[in-house]
């Protein structure tokens, strides 16, 4: 069975290629930042494994170099990539003769996603599923992109080399902005671990009028909007506002629906996701992505429709829920 | 409660907001919250450093999608971008708004079908879906009636608007359409909670009830999108007439 980890090592190779060739190029404090950030990808179980065995050193050494990250992002700021006049004459010239042929390993990588999504579980060698059942979507996309690479070495009769030099080449482009949402999820690890959800749960249900169902509702709308800006994700908002407001106050005091608070809440929480530059691999990762001047210019297209929405959304549980 | 609440890990977030608004590296100011809201709350060093790699290594999922990154690269190389825009160029009628439209539409239904990982911003909108925007772009901008004429060139500013629009819309397509699955995180993290305080829910309950904000969310992006390209015209039709005035 294809596991993810077996994916992992793959990522953790491509890494440690990506450092290898920004050391030749004498750029060795992005090639530190890749070198650490292959880490986590080879080394990852064995981390895992030790800190469930109470062997800590693995894992503390692992967090100091998410220290040495974060000082060396800040000192490879993104540079915008100016491709030569060759290139891009190289490129045209690439995308007249090719044609369409082009577009069968690119949509082959969300073709194959949907093949193997569905197919995968189905599949059994000798007793066990080809996917991993734990990340089946993640496992699926991974083996299509690799199919893929393969189609496109095909069409494009490049070597498996030039591949892993292009790849590094847009690796390079997005720079620290790729892991952020690594770095994200793991302070959203901290922030639970040491209380900050419980500290805004009880001032939230301190400030706010508890007789009233609706100053109630607008109190969990917002602090839904508010605590998935500020922690980037509206999952790790959901359980606070819920224990803090929600279910004390609105499903148990108020008697509201929970299936619709819950779905139309947790969708409130989206709204929030897209305002913040928390949600780095939504809103800053593209800006990065699609060379845009300001970091924040996708979070600027979707303010209007964002605040729409949480407009609606309010409306509609006020309506709905109290039924 | 046994514990009274201790306020003192808030720093983190106050390091958060300040860092974002100072426009400081987004990489070394959350690595800066977390050490400041770990010790804040009194844990002492050799425990946060295990605190930070043990999160940072459980969450190595989210950088699967760097798999794509070479044959992305490789294809890109070779003019995928190019052929897009021209490909898109192509089609007479397809305006900016009905082509976004038409993704937005595209990526909630696959969404709803549980399928979010099929596009997203490296796998289609860098390669694909940005470039094809642009094209759509230039010809909406093209005069009307007239499809001998070839489709005028985007200015910078043009382009970067319609970049980050494009990617908008994926965010919104995939954020108002997942919720309707009903294997999706999102609603097993629902259904889990209340499970754990006394409510047994059925998924397909809770999913349901995402219909009606996706649809909301499908109406208002979709109308946003044809307010865009409506000033985008006008924007244009506004510096013809002060040129030719000139």
């Amino acid at each position: 069975m294809l596991k993810v980890e077996h994916l992992y090592l793959v990522v953790g190779a491509f890494l440690l290629a990506t450092a290898w060739m920004n050391l030749r190029a004498r750029r060795a404090s992005m090639a530190a930042f890749w070198a650490i950030l292959a880490l986590p990808f080879l080394a990852g179980d064995a981390i895992l494994a030790a800190l469930a065995a109470g062997r800590a050193w693995p894992a503390q050494a692992m967090g100091v170099g998410v220290l040495a990250l974060g000082v060396l992002a800040a000192r490879n700021p993104l540079r915008p990539s100016t491709d030569s006049i060759e290139i891009v004459a190289a490129r045209e010239h690439s995308a007249a003769t090719l044609g369409n042929r082009l577009f069968l390993p690119a949509l082959a990588i969300p073709a194959l996603t949907l093949v193997l999504y569905f197919g995968g579980r189905h599949v059994a060698i000798g007793g066990t599923t080809l996917l991993d059942a734990k990340a089946v979507t993640l496992t699926a996309l991974g083996l299509a992109s690799l199919v893929a690479l393969a189609i496109a070495l095909r069409t494009t009769r490049a070597t498996p080399l030039a591949a892993i030099g292009e790849g590094r080449r847009l690796l390079d482009a997005l720079g620290w902005a790729v892991m952020l949402p690594m770095v994200l999820a793991t302070l959203g690890s901290v922030f639970a671990a040491t209380g900050v959800g419980d500290a805004i749960a009880a001032i939230a249900s301190a400030v706010i009028p508890v007789d009233n169902r609706m100053a109630c509702l607008l109190a969990f709308a917002l602090g839904m909007v508010g605590f998935t800006m500020i922690m980037g994700n509206a999952f790790a908002a959901f359980p606070v506002m819920m224990a803090g407001i929600g279910l004390p106050l609105l499903v148990h005091r108020h008697g509201a629906d929970p299936a619709i608070l819950g779905a139309i809440g947790m969708l409130t929480g989206y709204c929030g996701t897209l305002l913040t530059p928390m949600a780095a691999n939504f809103n800053i990762v593209p800006a990065v992505l699609l060379e845009l001047p300001d970091p924040y210019g996708v979070i600027r297209k979707q303010v209007a429709t964002a605040l729409a929405l949480m407009v609606v959304n309010v409306g509609l549980m006020a309506v709905l829920v109290f039924r | 409660m046994a514990d009274p609440i201790s306020y003192w890990p808030l720093l983190g977030v106050g390091v958060v907001v300040a860092g974002f608004a100072m426009r400081r590296n987004p990489v070394l100011v959350v690595v800066t919250a977390g050490v400041v809201s770990g010790l804040a709350s009194g844990k002492p060093v050799p425990e946060l450093l295990a605190l930070l790699g043990g999160a940072f290594v459980e969450n190595r999922l989210l950088l699967l999608l760097l798999l794509t990154f070479p044959v992305i690269g490789l294809l890109e190389r070779h003019g995928l971008r190019e052929r897009a825009r021209a490909w898109i160029g192509g089609f007479r009628g397809l305006t900016l708004a009905r082509f976004l439209t038409t993704y937005l539409g595209l990526r909630q239904l696959l969404g709803m079908v549980g399928l979010t990982q099929v596009a997203g911003h490296v796998q289609t909108v860098r390669p694909l879906v940005a470039p094809m925007s642009e094209a759509a772009a230039a010809r909406s901008l093209a005069p009307k009636g007239d499809d001998e004429v070839a489709p005028p060139q985007l200015r910078d500013d043009e382009k970067h608007d319609v970049r980050a629009m494009a990617a908008a819309t994926d965010n919104v397509g995939l954020f108002f359409g997942e919720d309707v699955f009903i294997a999706f995180g999102a609603v097993l993290l629902i259904q889990g909670f209340y499970a754990r305080n006394g409510i047994e829910l059925e998924p397909l309950s809770i999913a349901l009830w995402a219909l009606p904000t996706a649809i909301f969310a499908f109406a208002i992006h979709a109308t946003r999108l044809w307010l865009m390209q409506r000033r985008m015209r006008r924007a244009r039709a506004a510096t013809e007439v002060k040129r030719a005035e000139g």
